[in-house]
């Protein structure tokens, strides 16, 4: 498939994604928040409010409001937030580079993790490390990602006091606005208890996943043929066992954005990292409307922009999809 | 397939199997049992004192042989609310895989079965759907009915909208299982068969394909319930799901949460052993029960 | 001394906890330089398992459990993984079945055709580059240059199966074992297919060890013949003979069913019954059940290879055929 085509395919999926999302946005703006109450007062007449309605454009039809609600949107403008009394995109915005770098330490983490414990389950079936590891990863499975966060919370954080265990600790502001963690020994080492247990949900998921897929390429003819061919070991399972093992790996893990994004509402909760996760929920308990639009939209965004990266990598290492109805 | 006496002497002759199957099935009876069992019914108001609150387990000084392990802040037992707890936590896994099951089955077996532009449609529908991450939608489709009602009204219904949430958003993993063993299933002769001597297609679908797609739906119907309770516990842990006067394991943990750096550790731990113990005992069953029901799936000579 | 020669070949399989089986139950060959020798059975005899077990490449859980494979005097199952590594794809090549899946999808032809080169010589990129379009030249493959950069969904069966002869043929190599290089193609190209793998074979001096299932093909294309069955050799000798005058009753029966040799008009030929799997040999003769000439002896020991088959009531005369 030709680059532009892809392109083009990709944005119109996007575009039909952020339509529904942004009509889910829209129907709960309708529904749910009462835009006059952050107006005017309770003691104000019921005309006096009609009135106001009428010149909010409230009463009008749904299209129109629609579309009002939609341009608006597609200029950032989400509304205030009831709570903060700001735009509600830029109180939303402002919390991105927290949850963002929380992710990155996850995956930085679980990617360096699974992929040789992955490879080595699948070479040294029989070890008693894989199957260490192997048992190891169904109880990783299934311990849910908040008793994680609390087991470290109290273990490392309060019995034993070698990391801290809430919020995010200093942090340096980047000339564009960026507040990173990264930059700063606190920072980073508020980061550590965070990343670990957000990556604990996905680690067990991917090793099994590396390990099943290798082994399934471990057994091809191509992998045989390449053995025939006298190759050193090494080159035979790494390039060409596990190349062929990265394309899976890579579909299944763009499955898991939206799972991840929503650890990180569980992980932000427990550690009171001051993310978007987190101001959600507070949203939510505060019933503050605009904010609620404001975070659906934006994972909403993420989602589809971190999807669209995940297929072009897929198109970039699988040579295949260049020519549709090619077997594999 | 593999007989009953083969599948029973397989179950007996794997240690990890009898534990997990022993340390379910405690669970489910100390759960079915909880109203005869439980010292206390954390329900009833009546019962609760306040000045038993955050007693410690009954071997720790200050304990009260009364509260095995000890109380929580609002003086309930918490061997009895876990055991009440356990029962929710199950009903709603449960319910929310017989949802999911249904839907799945029967739209699985549609889009199997009828192929075409249906096939592709639901299909495509179910690749959206599992990509969006069950728990995502769970958490915004909860917020949005707790910021929609009031907080009375949202208990009364919680296990209902727990149950429908969890429910429709994990259809996709039975249909596509349902979808895939039809299309394996429709070239048999069997089939052929049925359609020559002029059964409807519906009679062939439910009468014929769908008893041999079982198997499948009852390996991944094991996980699924482990999943359910998973998400169940981490949308209550959120506040998002059974509130607190009905509580289920994960809000017995939430509510615990708050007291574990003041000492009062023991409200959190042992609905969170209870909690993972199951989701455990249910993730070795699945595991267990895919290798021994599904052969494909088995590696070996041949 | 023979290039290569395999003696008292034993191949086994673990079985539930502590039996095992055979796969290959006491095979040997003996292959001259530039000597072309055909094997031939059913599947499931043991052919593939013989020529993995000569690069020893035989898939775990299997092992070579006895026996000798000796190349110009030294025991391959003797050499270190790195020595024996130095013989694979350099020393004895092979050709696979199946060109579908013999490449690797998501590589190259060119990487797939260099590695094998710079794995067994130190020579450059460019280097490299120039003997691979030189192979595929050799292998009839149009436009070679721009072939380099393809991978392997852009090319066709036959295509594949040339870039795999290519592959086999880089590095000079003094044996090819090419295991029913044929079977998995197009019937149209097959014996274009076969005609190359000769050809190249002739012209490099090359020696071959095919493996099919096919006697048809064996009769043009090779010098000597050994027939397996049941993972052993039941008869060996030279092709023509054996096909003129076989002695075994399997090799007869295999020959009668070949539908050239089938009067026109009659009913093609059937060997009745059919080659029992390892896990569950009968004793003695493993032939016995299927053939006419059995007898009580045959039912109670193996016979041993003797004057060229392994048949204690073998045919002596072509009209014998049962």
């Amino acid at each position: 498939m030709h680059i532009l085509a892809f392109l083009i395919r990709r944005a119109i999926q996007a575009v039909i994604v952020m339509f529904v999302i942004s009509l889910v946005g829209f129907s709960i703006q309708d529904n749910l928040g009462d835009p006059l109450r952050e107006l005017v007062g309770q003691s104000v007449s019921e005309e006096a409010r009609d009135d106001l309605r009428e010149q909010l454009g409230l009463n009008d039809p749904f299209f129109v409001q629609y579309t009002r609600f939609l341009g608006n949107a597609l200029q950032g403008d989400l509304g205030n937030s009831y709570f903060f009394k700001r735009p509600a995109l830029s109180v939303i915005l402002d919390k991105f580079p927290a949850t963002f770098e929380l992710v990155l330490g996850a995956v930085f983490i679980f990617v360096s993790l699974s992929i040789p414990a992955g490879i080595y389950c699948a070479i040294n079936r029989d070890s008693w490390l894989s199957r260490i590891i192997m048992s190891g990863s169904i109880v990783g499975i299934s311990v849910p990602v908040f008793l994680t966060a609390i087991g470290m919370v109290w273990l490392f954080g309060v019995e034993l006091g070698w990391l801290p265990a809430f919020g995010r600790g200093d942090t340096y502001e980047l000339p564009w606005g960026w507040d990173t963690g990264f930059l700063t020994w606190d920072g980073l080492s508020h980061l550590i208890l965070p990343s670990i247990t957000l990556s604990s949900i996905m680690l067990p998921l991917f090793i099994r996943l590396i390990r099943a897929e290798m082994m399934e390429a471990m057994g091809t003819e191509y992998v045989r043929f390449a053995r025939a061919k006298g190759l050193s070991t090494r080159r035979v399972r790494y390039v060409h066992a596990f190349r062929n093992t990265l394309l899976p790996v890579v579909t299944v893990g763009g499955l898991m954005i939206g799972t991840l994004i929503a650890y990180t509402i569980l992980t932000e909760t427990v550690f009171q990292w001051p993310g978007m996760g987190f101001l959600f929920l507070e949203a939510v308990n505060r019933v503050d409307t605009p904010l609620i639009i404001a975070y659906i939209i934006i994972v909403g965004l993420i989602f589809v922009v971190v999807n669209t990266i995940v297929d072009f990598i897929y198109t970039l290492i699988n040579p295949m999809v260049k020519l549709p109805g090619a077997k594999g | 397939m593999i007989s009953l006496k083969g599948f029973l002497r397989r179950f007996f002759s794997d240690p990890v199997a009898i534990g997990a199957g022993l340390v379910l099935l405690v669970l489910v009876l100390m759960a079915v049992l909880a109203p005869f069992l439980a010292p206390q019914n954390p329900y009833d108001l009546m019962q609760l004192d306040i000045m038993d609150s955050e007693m410690p387990p009954s071997w720790k000084p200050g304990g009260d042989p009364r509260f095995w392990l000890g109380t929580d802040a609002q003086g309930r037992g918490v061997f009895s609310t876990i055991m009440y707890g356990t029962g929710i936590s199950l009903v709603i896994g449960i319910g929310a895989v017989i949802v999911q099951a249904v839907l799945g089955v029967t739209l699985g077996l549609i889009a199997g079965y009828k192929g075409g532009w249906l096939d592709s449609f639901l299909m495509r529908l179910a690749d959206i759907q599992l990509s969006l991450s069950t728990l995502m939608m769970a958490i915004i489709a909860l917020a949005l009915f707790q910021a929609a009602f009031d907080a009375n009204i949202y208990a009364d219904y919680a296990i209902i909208m727990l149950i429908m949430v969890i429910g429709i958003a994990e259809w996709p993993k039975f249909a596509r299982t349902v979808r895939s063993s039809v299309l394996g299933e429709r070239k048999k002769e069997y089939v052929d068969a049925a359609r020559v001597i002029g059964l409807p297609p519906r009679k062939i679908m439910w009468g014929h394909i769908l008893p041999n797609t079982l198997t499948p739906v009852l390996v991944i119907s094991t996980i699924q319930v482990a999943e359910a309770i998973m998400i169940e516990a981490s949308l209550s842990f959120l506040g998002l799901g059974m509130p607190v006067d009905r509580p289920s394991l994960g809000s017995l943990i939430r509510s615990g949460f708050e007291f574990i750096f003041s000492g009062s550790w023991w409200i959190t731990l042992y609905p969170a052993i209870v909690l993972v113990a199951l989701i455990l005992a249910l993730n070795l069953l699945g595991d267990w029960l895919r290798d021994v029901l599904n052969p494909k799936l088995r590696r070996g000579e041949d | 001394m023979p290039m290569l020669e395999v003696q008292d070949l034993h191949v086994a399989f673990p079985q539930g906890r502590k039996s095992e089986v055979e796969a290959l139950r006491g095979v040997d060959l003996t292959l001259e330089k530039g000597e072309r020798l055909g094997v031939v059975g059913e599947s499931g005899a043991g052919k593939s398992m013989l020529a993995f077990a000569i690069l020893n490449l035989i898939a775990e859980p299997g092992r070579v459990s006895r026996g000798r494979i000796m190349f110009h005097g030294q025991n391959l199952l003797d050499l270190s993984e790195r020595d024996i590594r130095a013989v694979r794809g350099n020393r004895i090549s092979m050709i696979f079945q199946d060109p579908m899946v013999t490449l690797n999808p998501v590589l190259s032809i060119g990487t797939q055709m260099m590695e094998t080169l710079r794995a067994h010589r130190r020579i450059s990129g460019a280097e490299a580059r120039r003997l691979c379009i030189a192979k595929l030249r050799e292998v009839a493959i149009p436009s070679p240059e721009s072939r380099l950069d393809a991978y392997p969904h852009e090319l066709s069966g036959g295509l594949r199966q040339r870039v795999v002869i290519a592959i086999a043929l880089l590095t000079d190599p003094e044996l090819i074992i090419a295991d029913e290089p044929t079977t998995a193609l197009d019937v149209t190209i097959q014996a274009e297919i076969m005609a190359l793998i000769l050809k190249l074979c002739r012209e490099n001096d090359v020696a071959l060890i095919l493996i099919t299932h096919d006697l048809g093909v064996v009769a043009e294309a090779t010098e000597r013949l050994m027939i397996m069955y049941a993972g052993k050799c039941v008869e060996t000798g030279a092709t023509g003979a054996i096909i003129n005058a076989p002695h075994h009753p399997y090799s007869a029966g295999l020959l009668r069913a070949l539908p050239q040799n089938a009067a026109r008009g009659t009913r093609l030929y059937q060997i009745p019954g059919s080659m029992p799997p390892i896990t569950a040999l009968p004793a003695g003769c493993a032939y016995h059940p299927r053939c006419a000439r059995a007898t009580a002896l045959c039912k109670a020991e193996i016979p041993p290879l003797q004057n060229g088959a392994a048949c204690f009531h073998p045919l002596t005369a072509p009209e014998e055929v049962p």
